[in-house]
């Protein structure tokens, strides 16, 4: 039981200093987890992190569930995952109820106005640091252009294009492997 | 029953976004369009709000729009929802760790997904800013083409991209002051006004 609460004070601790997306958690990770509290090493971590970044949902999540269950099975993985989102929905809840009351304000308007623009700046440099990562060969550039185009020019679910992707890649890969 | 509908809209957001907060941004576009629950522009508002509030940015918006549909319930219940499948499968995962990273089928899979993901989001990035940025209205109102574009928006995002880029002084700043520096031009020069 006490192990269980310090599993989730820690991760809701981690998750209320980590401001952006799952990778500027890494090193709150690695001064908590590795330095402090020896709970994980540096290889396992990255381990996790690498499964986080590749298996469906947020990595930060997903990291947390994985140390988690390492440490206290299932029930430590959720308790773990449950303390790592408990800052966001806090803070989320109180900056929605701020923002609805002063809708109407001008000032708010024209900041998210200004602000807007630059999330777009945002969007578009993790879109070129994934382009690096995750494009690279051909078959990769293809993939993109089919799903970037089908993705404005029909209303179909994101779902179809990611398991039909997913398919894709599995058959390139073992035609390449039976090539090769 | 709205808290239902939420938690399974969400759950099918944590299942299929690949490649962390970012990913779940096209699911969020695709729950806008079948039921209005929020609007293209109040999703950008949210990522803004959602990058500068502690927290992951993927929690931070599952959180924010479930408050936007159905109040404090409605941020945790779409939260619960967006990490239910996590926790599931990565239980599953741990269990089979070694096997996981070496499959040919399942890094076949991922060699798929990767540029999928990243074209997704791109997409979802590229429809926004033709909503914001160009007003197709206005220039077949006018006919003028000057009144196509948004131009003061697009000079920021130019200027913001390259104090992000190729500054060095400002390249490695955190997105929060980019955020904080993009509200001050809207305020300072009446963006909302447009």
């Amino acid at each position: 039981m006490k192990e269980l609460l310090n599993l989730f004070l820690t991760f809701a601790r981690i998750g209320a200093l980590t401001f952006g997306g799952g990778y500027a958690m890494l090193p709150i990770l690695q001064r908590e987890l590795v330095d402090q509290r020896k709970w994980v090493t540096e290889e396992e971590l990255m381990d996790y992190f690498a499964i986080g970044q590749t298996t469906p949902g947020v990595i930060a999540v997903n990291t947390a569930t994985f140390i988690g269950q390492k440490r206290k099975g299932t029930l430590g993985g959720a308790i773990a995952t449950l303390g790592v989102v408990f800052p966001s929905i806090v803070i989320i809840s109180i900056v929605a109820m701020f923002i609805n009351n002063f809708a109407d304000s001008v000032i708010l308007q024209n900041a998210f106005a200004g602000i807007r623009v630059s999330v777009y700046v945002l969007i578009l440099n993790a879109v070129l640091k994934l382009w690096k990562s995750a494009i690279v060969d051909k078959i990769g550039i293809i993939i993109f252009i089919a799903i970037f185009s089908l993705s404005i020019f029909t209303n179909l679910s994101p779902i179809l294009f990611i398991v039909g992707a997913g398919l894709a890649g599995f058959i390139a890969k073992r035609q390449q492997g039976v090539v090769s | 029953m709205i808290y239902l509908r939420l938690f399974y809209e969400f759950l099918q957001t944590g299942l299929f976004a690949v490649g962390g907060g970012l990913a779940t941004l096209p699911f969020l576009y695709d729950i806008s369009d079948r039921t209005g629950w929020f609007s293209y522009g109040q999703l950008a508002d949210m990522i803004a709000i959602s990058e500068s509030t502690p927290g992951a940015i993927g929690v931070n918006m599952a959180t924010y729009s479930g408050n936007m549909v159905a109040g404090i319930p409605g941020g945790i219940i779409a939260t619960l929802g967006l990490i239910t499948p996590s926790i599931v499968i990565i239980v599953i995962v741990a269990h089979f760790l070694n096997k996981f990273k070496t499959n040919e089928g399942v890094q076949g899979v991922f060699y798929g997904l990767r540029p999928a993901s990243t074209a997704l989001i791109a997409a979802a990035g590229f429809s926004v800013v033709l909503i914001d940025l160009v007003d197709f209205d206005l220039f077949r109102q006018t006919g003028s083409f000057i009144q196509l574009m948004n131009w003061r928006a697009l000079f920021l995002a130019i200027v913001l991209y390259i104090l992000a880029n190729h500054i060095r002084a400002t390249k490695q700043l955190h997105p929060v002051i980019f955020i904080a520096f993009a509200a001050l031009v809207g305020i300072i020069f009446n963006f909302g006004l447009n």
